[in-house]
């Protein structure tokens, strides 16, 4: 935030040795409040920002790649006690971080403040006196005429009001000002940017975002457990989820097949959901990738997508023993997924397996499998198996901790492990365990959840901020000056201008000001003789 | 998969840069020239200092203008421009590599069907295209033509990096490109960069502009580089650059909240500190700080004219270094890792 350009305390350096008083308390203060106010720390303030912001772009942040969080850490184990001491996985949310941007803001505060009494003030206030010598001011030019002086006048101030000037008459001079609007865009953009900040602070409490995986049949009722995973503003309350439900009707995909650059690629994502609220009929809906679905208060976010195979583990006396749909991960490009099936209820022992999921499976040279197109050209599921205790407490459904398992099927051991195929959907798992059996493959969508009611605020006052920019930088700010002196019968005209800041088009608007001037007068009385100046 | 149409954009688009090479020299010679015809101004001058002032006034009475009393350095250089051959020579090249460069661009738009600007290939070919064609436009109002070589040659080495580096064949658009923001987002980001592009490039030549004035008014006469002569002043310099720079300033700004927009509609979130986010916001932080040192004692001049170069460092980082090697959500440069 600069001093406001009318402010006459710049300029004038006193020469004499500083005395330094002896400060109390409120001294220094004072002292510090101005510091902290001023420009120059402002700016600092600033590139501090700017340097402070680069961390979180080269380690990964918890908020925006957990995983990548994870892999640093495993690969950097020397540094994560440091780094997490600095709290490089939440730079933008560190003490360091909040410290800087804070401290700009109260800078900010503190400059705003002041400067908007001072426009107020300037906004009722007549334009300033005419300096004696307008001659040394950055734009000037002279003309002569003949006539009335108060004629000149009269018609100076007639062309300068129709150019928005505000006007004061100083005996035979007219000091005139515009570009009142420059300093209040500034004020607006300043007070813009602690606006977007409070709402994003204060709507920061109201979310929540959450994530689901629906597979395609599925449906996801709007409920705090029903998520895989949610995370909450401090504001989030039993009553902020409203009621819904959204099934998963289908999810179509289509890759690209002619060109060969690009074979393979997503080329569209569609879900075709029914969407159900309380005291409305069932609607069918569509959610695609840059279309997000608005219900409840939230925005539903079509984000991932992956394949599920649907299985049936039964015992060794055909008694099922799970049943049901088992989302796969994919790994790469070509959706070969990974999966886990955990079978709680099987005896003696529990039961795990683990597996992959090939949507176009070939079996590479090395003799394993491999997926090599994303569609379901031919599909195979395998699975190693685990005996033992799944373990308790939470459950992830993507790992298998198998530390208190045995395995007893698919490599290093010697038994082969399970596959299975749509064409050949039957295994029998080792050691008469049991059967399993591939009912069908389906795709699921990941969804995310928002609820963020703050949107409309920051959106509102970001807008305010930018119309306060493009004003306070496009806007020039400006005093002209006509000056008459009578010398016999020939009137001297002088025509002066000051900027205020940047004013690219200061000289232009003298001469437009001067020209039309003589204009006006000729046309009222004749020719007007122009001289050079300082003649 | 290399269409016909997009082997000719290709062609079009090595003919460009074979022109601009050949502006480029033009400039270059143009600059040396600039040399020695300062060499005999100041030869002239000295010869008849005492008759100077005098042909000066003459001159502007017959202009029969009302004058300015002390007028600025002018931009629209001295008397001797129009006989700039060199320099008419560059910009008729460049001209014409210009309309060569706009049809390589359009036939790879075609080719795609749709913006070219989806990958980092085509967004250079577009960004070097917008920064002449606003080098051009902004010929038509101030004499800018020492900056012809440092434009040519930046242009040269982005061009050429993208066509070795970042070129890849035509391929659709990835389901979260798919977007109408797609067209303003990145567009406004384009016509942002190259506004900073001219700002960067005029606070170049304004720093060496005023360490040249700050030799010659510490009284040491050996002024070695005597083209700067023909530049306007350090002054006049970071004037320019400023105007320029506020106005990449505030399409940047347009950039941030399209992008925020788009985010919203495509990730489920207006801001997530996103790689490629983190810049963006790092470089509107550095620009801010920018036009906050015009107003401040002791940074204006040589400190701004550091920081605009600062800035535009971070912008360079951003586009070359962020979409390659940083891992975020802006992964289009359509290369393979």
């Amino acid at each position: 935030m600069s001093r406001p350009s009318d402010a006459f305390e710049s300029g004038f350096e006193d020469p004499r040795p500083v005395e330094n008083p002896r400060l109390g308390p409120l001294e220094w203060a004072r002292w510090a409040w101005r510091q902290l106010t001023s420009m120059r720390t402002a700016l600092l303030l600033l590139l501090a920002l700017a340097i402070a912001a680069v961390p979180g772009s080269l380690i990964p942040q918890e908020s925006a790649d957990p995983n990548g969080v994870i892999s640093w850490k495993a690969s950097n184990a020397a540094f994560v006690s440091i780094a997490d001491v600095l709290q490089l996985f939440d730079v933008y949310t560190s003490a360091w971080f909040s410290a800087i941007y804070l401290l700009l803001f109260v800078s900010l505060v503190g400059c705003v403040v002041p400067r908007l009494f001072h426009h107020l003030k300037a906004l009722r206030a007549a334009p300033p006196r005419t300096p004696a010598r307008l001659g040394r001011l950055p734009a000037y030019r002279t003309a002569e005429s003949e006539g009335d002086a108060e004629h000149a006048l009269a018609t100076g101030e007639r062309l300068l009001r129709r150019r928005r000037y505000r006007l004061q008459r100083y005996g035979s001079s007219v000091s005139a000002e515009r570009g009142y609007l420059r300093e209040t865009g500034n004020l607006v953009f300043h007070t813009g940017l602690v606006g977007v900040l409070i709402s994003v602070f204060v709507g920061g409490g109201f979310t929540y975002t959450g994530q689901r995986i629906v597979a395609t049949g599925q449906t996801f009722v709007n409920e705090q457990q029903a998520y895989d995973t949610i995370s909450t503003g401090r504001f989030f309350g039993d009553s902020s989820l409203q009621p819904y439900a959204i099934t998963l009707n289908s999810l179509a995909v289509k890759y690209e097949t002619r060109n060969l650059a690009a074979l393979g690629e997503p080329i569209d994502y569609t879900a075709d959901v029914t969407t159900q609220q309380p005291g409305q009929k069932p609607q069918k809906r569509v959610i695609k990738v840059n279309e997000p679905l608005s219900i409840g208060g939230t925005d539903v976010y079509l984000l991932g997508n992956g394949y599920a195979a649907k299985l049936t583990v039964r015992d060794a006396k055909g008694k099922v023993i799970f049943g049901g749909t088992v989302p796969f991960r994919p790994q790469d490009n070509d959706l070969t997924s990974l999966g886990v099936v955990k079978v709680g209820s099987a005896s003696p022992k529990q039961l795990g397996l683990v597996g992959f999921l090939y949507p176009t499976a070939v079996r590479q040279t090395t003799g394993a499998l491999a997926s090599n197109f994303p569609d379901l050209l031919n599909p195979i599921v395998t699975f190693s198996v685990y005996t033992g205790s799944l373990g308790s407490g939470p459950q992830n459904v993507y790992t298998l901790d198998t530390t208190g398992m045995t395995q007893v099927a698919g490599p290093p051991t010697k038994t082969k492990g399970i596959q299975l195929s749509p064409a050949d959907p039957v295994a029998i798992l080792p050691d008469g365990l049991g059967t399993v059996r591939l009912d069908g493959i389906t795709r699921f969508a990941a969804l995310d959840i928002h609820h963020d009611p703050s949107q409309g605020w920051v959106g509102g006052f970001v807008v305010i901020t930018v119309a306060g920019l493009i004003t306070s930088l496009l806007i020039p700010r400006r005093r002209m000056w006509l000056k008459v002196t009578d010398e016999d019968g020939v009137l001297r005209l002088e025509y002066a201008a000051l900027a205020r800041g940047d004013d690219p088009a200061l000289e232009r608007a003298v001469a437009d000001f001067a020209e039309e001037h003589r204009q006006a007068l000729e046309a009222d009385r004749g020719p007007v003789e122009r001289v050079p100046a300082g003649v | 998969m290399t269409t016909p149409l997009d082997q000719l954009s290709v062609l079009l688009l090595l003919s460009a840069m074979g022109l601009y090479a050949v502006a480029f020299v033009a400039f270059a010679l143009d600059l040396a020239r600039r040399s020695s015809e300062a060499q005999a101004m100041a030869d002239e001058a000295a010869s008849r200092s005492a008759g100077a002032t005098a042909s000066a006034a003459v001159s502007e009475v017959r202009g029969g203008v009302a004058t300015l009393v002390a007028a600025p350095p002018s931009v629209d250089g001295p008397p001797r421009s129009n006989r700039r051959t060199a320099a008419r020579v560059a910009l008729a090249v460049l001209t014409v590599g210009w309309v060569l460069h706009l049809g390589a661009d359009v036939l790879r738009g075609i080719a795609a069907a749709r913006v070219p600007w989806a990958n980092m290939y085509e967004f250079s070919m577009t960004g070097t295209l917008i920064i002449v064609g606003i080098y051009l436009l902004a010929l038509t109002r101030v004499d800018l033509r020492f900056l012809g070589a440092v434009i040519t040659g930046l242009v040269l080495v982005l061009l050429g990096i993208a066509t070795v580096g970042f070129r890849v064949a035509v391929s659709p658009l990835p389901p979260a490109l798919q977007s109408y923001w797609l067209v303003i987002h990145v567009f406004v980001a384009i016509l942002g960069t190259a506004f900073f592009t001219l700002s960067g490039a005029v606070s170049a030549v304004q720093l060496v502009q005023a360490r040249r004035e700050r030799v010659l008014a510490a009284g040491r006469t050996a002024d070695r580089v005597k083209l700067l002569a023909t530049v306007p002043t350090s002054t006049r310099l970071e004037n320019i650059a400023y105007r320029v720079a506020i106005v990449g300033f505030i399409l940047w700004t347009f950039t941030l909240i399209a992008g925020a927009i788009w985010a919203n509609h495509a990730w489920g979130r207006y801001w997530g500190w996103d790689t490629k986010e983190v810049w963006t916001f790092i470089i509107w932080v550095i620009y801010a700080g920018y036009l906050h040192a015009r107003a401040t004692r002791g940074w204006r001049g040589n400190g701004s004219g550091w920081l605009n170069l600062i800035g535009y460092g971070a912008v360079l980082f951003n586009f070359g270094v962020v979409n390659v090697f940083f891992h975020g959500l802006h992964a289009y440069s359509g290369l393979s890792s």
